[in-house]
């Protein structure tokens, strides 16, 4: 492998790492935040033990999340110097404001919420989880607002002397049309994510709790857990669909390579998945919905969808022959389409799946029920993975989708990488990486598992807020 | 001003706020197994940064950021340039941070014991590297006309970016000493304060070595200000600290680190990263930087924000004012088992 290949790997592996621990933070920050609100409201002590209970879990997964992203803000300018040179101008500002906005707010708060239980008043206490969850809000506005540059470059203008993009409206990077939906879908895929991490929980832990009041303190989690769950996932579906219809306007071939559509058809069918070749240039058997593409590409079930062959001609003709060398295929301007049809699926069933749990959950609970049986079980373990998958295989197809460009229309990825990168020093750093992500997984899941099996325990009696006592102090690390 | 110049200043400021701030927290770090002498000792230690380490590492996401916005071509050869120490930075910082949120995950002591040998080794490292780095910024690296980084991981380790290393390492240890004494009490604080009398002695002749030869390399009568500043300062706190004064001392040292910065920036000025290749192109403030337009929109989101930051950020330091002894540490985590 060359080193564009080595820092490609290297990039999905970081990020796709990274992102399995953002969705929860965003979606538990949010629920754990509501928890509190409600404690503080009711002053119901099971909002109290759930939120110290998945507040802890929240402290696990974020920490992960904290570190991680660190790779990712230094690995532009490691890996990838040349993009960095390119974009800069442009995308270098929704980062830095990122940090300055994001960073602090949620580092700074999280801290006062962790060691704050006894020197902060309840409110003000509650005030900072909430805080926090803003933080993850900007964080997340301002890294799509950069990714969506990347997809469908608006507000700058190419400047022959410096030979790099250069941003003329900052506004229009912020508000980007496919930002403005992509935002949306995300947040709510976070929600939908962090909803389920606590459905899963929930469920396992009523189906073993001894006590009433043991099952008092899972049965509304697991009820709000799921509603949100569901109405989450409605949102995605419906921020998904306009997003599917902007990405046809702004990037014709993402949406051809979803299908593996070679010829432009009107209308188009949709296959449930299909056998053939792999690259799905002969098919053998599909199963498919007929104009279920077209609606998804153009809003009408009869509508035009432009088929592969034709927009390589189309982008070779925008664009030239040979905008840099072979990270598509078969042929130029093409991404991998094995990979972009079948992430493409996976997203949208694992998507729909958690949905179908969420609905069953409802139901299974329903007037204080307790579900029995090995299925219930199952979907315990199975459900809190069907968004997180979700979110992972949707960021494969959108990023793998786009290529071969790193910036649509203007850089490739080819052209995107340092200059100076040896292979020797792509090798130590992606080995080392993966080695190290590798040891946290193992080490982060079974503390998790440590934490989760321990359940929302019973407090210890209420501590006053700061009276000038020397106590010990309600939390330590 | 030119916004450029706004700009290097800017930056040189967010490392400021980085180093005088993540500098006592590793210098907590490296000091873990000096200080303490069991495990409620050493959560004494981790506890007297737990609220506050993460929003300290910050400084470092944002002036990463800030240079990919408003010097792309700094970023672009610094990063890829310094590639090995910076994989080696990046994995410190992601064992050290993980350490201190699970370390207290588990009663056992062999996983406590693993967690504090990444406290410690991500603590050193980046103490060590960040002074070689700049050390290198300074003394400046070969970078071919194209503006790339041409030299090799053993171009960075020169004696003088090595004394670089051991300086930022004893200031960072001494800092970390001072702000121990500041915020704990009992056995830690007198351990503290005593280490730290020594401490200052052994930084300050590294630090004044350091920054004469930073001066009689590249220096200009502002970074001769600051450096003299800087050392006062220095003399300052090991006398508070002599006499017991901890908050004064800790200052001494914030004071030291501030204005040694701001002096290695003042010495570095107008260049950001000077090429020693013949033929080669230094990068400057000018010919590093992004657009007018984009840096006058960063201008007014820092001017808005930036104080807001050090508003909450000092509200934090506020509410854990209170120092910290061994017993203030409850019992450790219990053991969780399956019921």
């Amino acid at each position: 492998m060359d080193p564009t290949d080595i820092a490609r790997w290297q990039f999905a592996i970081t990020t796709v790492y990274h992102f399995l621990f953002v969705p929860i933070t965003i979606g538990l920050s949010a629920i754990i935040a509501g928890y509190e609100i409600t404690w503080l409201r009711t002053r119901d002590e099971r909002w109290l033990r759930l939120t110290k209970f998945f507040g802890k879990l929240f402290l696990i997964n974020f920490a992960i999340g904290v570190v991680t992203g660190i790779v990712q803000e230094f690995q532009f300018g490691m890996n990838w110097s040349d993009y960095s040179r390119f974009v800069g101008d442009v995308f270098g500002a929704p980062l830095a404001v990122e940090g300055l906005l994001a960073f602090f707010l949620e580092s700074t708060f999280l801290g006062l919420w962790i060691f704050g239980w006894d020197r902060l008043s309840p409110r003000l206490h509650a005030a900072c989880i909430v805080l926090v969850h803003v933080g993850t809000l900007f964080s997340a506005y301002f890294i799509l607002a950069a990714n969506s540059w990347m997809q469908h470059p608006v507000g700058y203008a190419f400047n022959p002397d410096t030979g790099r993009a250069e941003m003329n409206d900052f506004a229009a990077v912020l508000f980007n049309k496919v930002q403005l939906v992509t935002f949306p879908h995300v947040v709510l895929s976070a929600y939908m994510t962090g909803a389920a991490f606590v459905v899963g929980i929930a469920l396992w832990h009523l189906r073993r709790a001894r006590g009433e009041e043991d099952r008092a303190v899972y049965r509304p989690a697991l009820r709000t857990g799921a509603w949100i769950v569901l109405v989450a996932a409605l949102g995605v579906f419906v921020s998904g669909d306009v997003q599917g219809k902007i990405m046809t306007e702004v990037q014709p071939m993402k949406m051809a390579a979803a299908e593996g559509l070679y010829e432009t058809e009107e209308p188009a069918d949709f296959s449930v998945f299909q056998l053939g070749t792999l690259d799905g240039e002969e098919e053998t058997f599909a199963v498919k919905i007929p104009g279920l593409l077209s609606f998804l590409a153009t809003g009408t079930p009869g509508g035009e969808v432009e088929g592969i062959d034709d927009l390589r001609a189309k982008y070779q003709e925008t664009y030239g022959t040979d905008p840099g060398a072979a990270y598509y295929s078969p042929g130029d301007y093409t991404p991998v389409i094995p990979l972009t049809y079948w992430t493409f699926r996976l997203m949208m069933g694992l998507g729909v799946a958690g949905a179908v749990v969420a609905v069953w959950v409802l139901w299974a609970t329903r007037r204080g029920r307790t579900p029995q049986g090995r299925a219930m079980l199952t979907a315990a373990i199975a459900v809190p993975f069907l968004p997180l998958l979700a979110n992972s295989f949707g960021w494969i197809f959108t990023e793998m989708g786009r290529q071969p460009w790193a910036v649509f229309g203007l850089m490739t990825t080819e052209h995107s990488v340092s200059p100076g990168l040896t292979t020797t020093e792509a090798w130590i750093s992606l080995l080392s990486l993966t080695a190290v992500y590798g040891v946290l997984a193992v080490v982060e899941v079974r503390l998790l598992l440590t934490w989760i099996r321990k359940g929302a325990e019973e407090l210890p009696p209420a501590v006053p807020t700061d009276t000038g006592e020397d106590r010990p102090l309600a939390f330590a690390y | 001003m030119e916004l450029t110049t706004v700009w290097f200043v800017l930056i040189a400021v967010l490392w400021i706020g980085y180093f005088t701030l993540e500098g006592f927290d590793f210098g907590v770090g490296l000091l873990l197994p000096v200080l303490a002498r069991d495990d409620t000792e050493r959560r004494v230690m981790i506890n007297t940064i737990g609220p506050v380490w993460d929003g300290n590492e910050v400084w470092l996401l944002v002036a990463g950021g800030a240079t990919f916005a408003a010097f792309p071509e700094w970023y672009a050869t610094l990063f890829s340039g310094f590639y090995l120490p910076l994989l080696l930075i990046l994995i410190a910082l992601i064992v050290r941070g993980l350490a201190f949120e699970y370390r207290a995950k588990r009663p056992d002591a062999r996983w406590r014991a693993r967690w504090d040998v990444a406290i410690i080794l991500g603590s050193l490292v980046p103490s060590v590297l960040w002074g070689v780095a700049f050390a290198n910024i300074l003394r400046g690296v070969p970078i071919d006309a194209d503006l790339e980084y041409a030299g090799g991981f053993f171009d960075l380790l020169n004696p003088y970016a090595l004394l670089g290393g051991l300086t930022t390492l004893a200031l960072f240890l001494t800092h970390g000493a001072l702000f121990l004494a500041l915020k704990t009490d009992g056995e830690i604080r007198h351990r503290a304060r005593n280490l730290a009398v020594p401490a200052v002695a052994v930084t300050a002749v590294l630090a004044v070595v350091f920054l004469a030869w930073t001066q009689q390399q590249t220096g200009t009568t502002g970074s001769a200000v600051a450096f003299v500043v800087a050392a006062l300062a220095i003399v300052g706190a090991g006398l508070a600290a002599r006499a017991g004064r901890e908050g004064w001392a800790f200052l001494g040292t914030f004071v030291t680190i501030a204005l040694a910065v701001a002096g290695l920036f003042l010495a570095l000025f107008p260049d950001v990263m000077p090429s020693t290749l013949a033929g080669g192109a230094s990068l400057t403030t000018t010919n590093a930087a992004a657009t007018a337009y984009t840096l006058r929109i960063m201008t007014v989101t820092a001017v808005i924000f930036t104080p807001l930051v050090l508003v909450y950020q000092g509200w934090t330091y506020w509410v854990f004012r209170k120092r910290i002894a061994t017993h203030h540490i409850p019992a450790p985590a219990e053991s969780a088992s399956v019921r």
